[in-house]
């Protein structure tokens, strides 16, 4: 007797979340052992790696929900800025000069710095919740406008100059956030760690379920009970915090502050988040996606110099990338659409419409 | 949550209700009432008020006047939420907007109410039991190759609006809605989805079917309730019309109108 064909997407594909792009990884990887040998064979491109990619794969991972619930936020490299900022004159102007003589430091206060930071940041989040929930700006415009209006901020208050905080290194923080274990950067634990619990958040919380039931369809999330305004503005919030905590860890890894640090991970990060697998149309994230997208971004930029070839081809590299996972998604996710495509790659008519009408049609007696 | 077996002669009662946006009346003064185990069809043209009560019942709108009353006690209005309405045991099929598409059953049966740990983490498991036995009891989709997992883009119309109403009858609800349920499904579909409202009524529950298609309404409600203008204006018992009447009916009231609007 044949049974009934399943109505699942549940091919290895989707069973284990972010295959593909586990493998594009490891393909990125052995091509460049073969172009650059002498770096990617040596561990210390992974030593160096594994601390270059914490600052944007801690973003990646919240814009993972953001994007998973339907929004998009720009802002973050601003947040990333501020919130350094705030953590920097703090350190620099309070607690440095009070431990100039004394062997004793505060700890404690950095920590506090720390702290604030991060509250800096969610509240800043909170504000570009408001604007899109309260006011009813669309995401895209209004985090695009806080992402100048918090550069123009922090410029001005730092009056565009950089700060070094070098003595950092005297402080507990700076051995628990940003040391080394043996050759491994620290960082590199708590971003996967933290990877870990947003996974969790995602996939497994009511938080997370909202959100995709948000991006998916906030009319029917509405309907059904959920709170969508309260959620958007805790989702915004919490890109603000981790915008906040990338910021801290760049500036630690830097024992600096410049102001144009994080304008750079504006692309690179959504790009990581794309490249992962989540779904600009919403209902849809992989966060094992993210972090290796954040990885291949990380390495073909490293990569391409590593091979030989000018410093120039990086952008153009990591683009063709993006463009063949996206591509590459969509051909998956979309089995009727990309006919042409999936032609040419041999994919198509297995879930055929004649099939699925049959086993419709069986209800039990 | 426990509202136990207590006795009650009607499962809705809607007195007075008026929803004015601005000067335009959507409704002005609906006496609606829904009894024990009875499925009533709530029909009207466009724009006779069919949706905005639904809303105001719903939870989803607060309504200008009126009052409530569910299994004979009143509702307080101002604190009358979606979630209130689930809590008092009414639940709502939307016309194709209930499920989320890209989501599986199993988040689909619970969202909302999910069952979590203190910290607010799934019990997945338990969840995935539970649609398990929805599927199996209140639907019936045995052997139909759709399991709890299945994707709900992966299911014909009448599959979700089946799902829907199984889902609404697992959180026991004693009044459920439907809003147009059939509206845009295939004459085969349309069948099923017709078979699981008489089970909502063999089941002992109450339910008030909103609908375009004179026939399909006509085919299993109690009662048939008339709205226009924002108003009731007349009602008819299962047997009093059929189908062909009730459509002159409908027909004489828009030519009215059309007279009285010009």
């Amino acid at each position: 007797m044949p049974t009934p064909e399943l109505k699942t997407h549940q091919t290895l594909w989707s069973r284990i979340e972010g295959l593909p792009i586990v493998l594009a990884f490891v393909v990125v990887i052995a091509a460049f052992m073969i172009t650059a040998p002498e770096s990617f064979l040596g561990y210390r491109m992974y030593t160096t790696l594994a601390s270059t990619v914490v600052p944007p794969l801690i973003l990646g991972l919240g814009l993972t929900l953001v994007i998973a619930a339907g929004e998009i936020d720009l802002s973050f490299p601003s947040v990333l800025k501020i919130s350094s900022l705030v953590f920097v004159m703090i350190t620099k102007f309070g607690v440095f000069p009070l431990d100039e003589d004394m062997a004793d430091k505060h700890d404690l206060l950095v920590w506090g710095a720390f702290v604030l930071a991060l509250l800096v940041g969610g509240l800043i989040g909170f504000i570009n919740g408001l604007l899109v929930v309260r006011i009813g700006i669309p995401s895209i415009i209004a985090t695009l406008a806080t992402l100048f209006v918090w550069e123009g901020a922090t410029v001005i208050s730092s009056g565009g100059l950089s700060h070094n905080i070098r003595d950092i290194k005297e402080y507990v923080i700076f051995d628990v956030l940003t040391g080394r274990l043996g050759p491994v950067p620290v960082q590199f634990f708590w971003a996967i760690a933290l990877a870990a619990l947003m996974w969790f958040v995602l996939n497994r919380h009511r938080f997370g379920e909202h959100l995709l039931f948000i991006g998916d369809n906030a009319n029917v999330a509405r309907v059904v009970g959920v709170k969508v305004d309260r959620e958007r503005i805790k989702l915004f919030t919490l890109m603000g915090v981790l915008g906040a905590l990338a910021g801290i860890m760049l500036t630690l890894e830097n024992k600096n502050f410049f102001t144009t640090q994080g304008t750079g991970f504006l692309l690179v990060a959504l790009a990581a988040v794309f490249i992962g697998g989540t779904s600009i149309t919403g209902g849809k994230g992989s966060i094992v996606g993210t972090v290796f997208g954040s990885f291949i971004v990380g390495t073909v930029e490293a990569g391409v110099v590593g091979s030989g070839i000018s410093g120039f081809w990086t952008r153009l590299v990591v683009g063709l990338v993006f463009l063949a996972a996206v591509t590459f998604h969509l051909t998956v996710e979309k089995p009727k659409g990309f006919a042409g495509l999936r032609r040419i790659a041999g994919m198509g008519g297995r879930r055929s419409e004649e099939g699925s009408e049959r086993s419709r049609s069986t209800r039990p007696p | 949550m426990d509202r136990g077996d207590q006795d009650y002669g009607t499962a809705l009662r809607a007195e007075g209700i008026e929803m004015w946006f601005g000067n335009v009346g959507a409704l002005t003064g609906v006496d609606l009432s829904v009894g024990r185990n009875e499925i009533v069809g709530l029909v009207g043209d466009n724009g006779a008020g069919k949706s905005t009560l639904i809303k105001i019942i719903t939870g989803v709108l607060r309504p200008t006047a009126g009052s409530l009353y569910i299994r004979d006690e009143a509702v307080d209005l101002r604190g009358y939420s979606v979630l209130r309405a689930h809590q008092l045991g009414i639940e709502t099929v939307h016309q194709e907007r209930s499920l989320c598409e890209k989501q599986p059953l199993w988040r689909n049966f619970f969202v909302g109410r999910q069952i979590t740990n203190r910290f607010g983490f799934i019990n997945v498991r338990k969840q995935k039991e539970l649609a398990q036995e929805i599927l199996l009891k209140s639907i019936g989709f045995r052997g139909a190759g759709i399991t709890v997992d299945t994707i709900v883009e992966d299911l014909s119309g009448g599959e979700r609006q089946g799902i829907a109403i199984g889902r609404a009858m697992h959180f026991n609800a004693d009044l459920i809605f439907l809003d147009e349920p059939t509206a845009a499904l295939g004459v085969k579909e349309v069948s099923k989805v017709l078979e699981f409202v008489k089970d909502i009524k063999t089941s002992g529950r109450a339910c008030l079917y909103i609908e375009h298609n004179l026939a399909h309404v006509h085919a299993v409600a109690d009662r048939i309730v008339i709205i226009d203008r924002g108003t009731i204006v007349h009602q008819v018992l299962r047997g009093e019309m059929s189908v062909a009447e009730l459509t002159s009916f409908l027909i004489e009231l828009q030519t009215e109108r059309e007279h009285a609007d010009t």
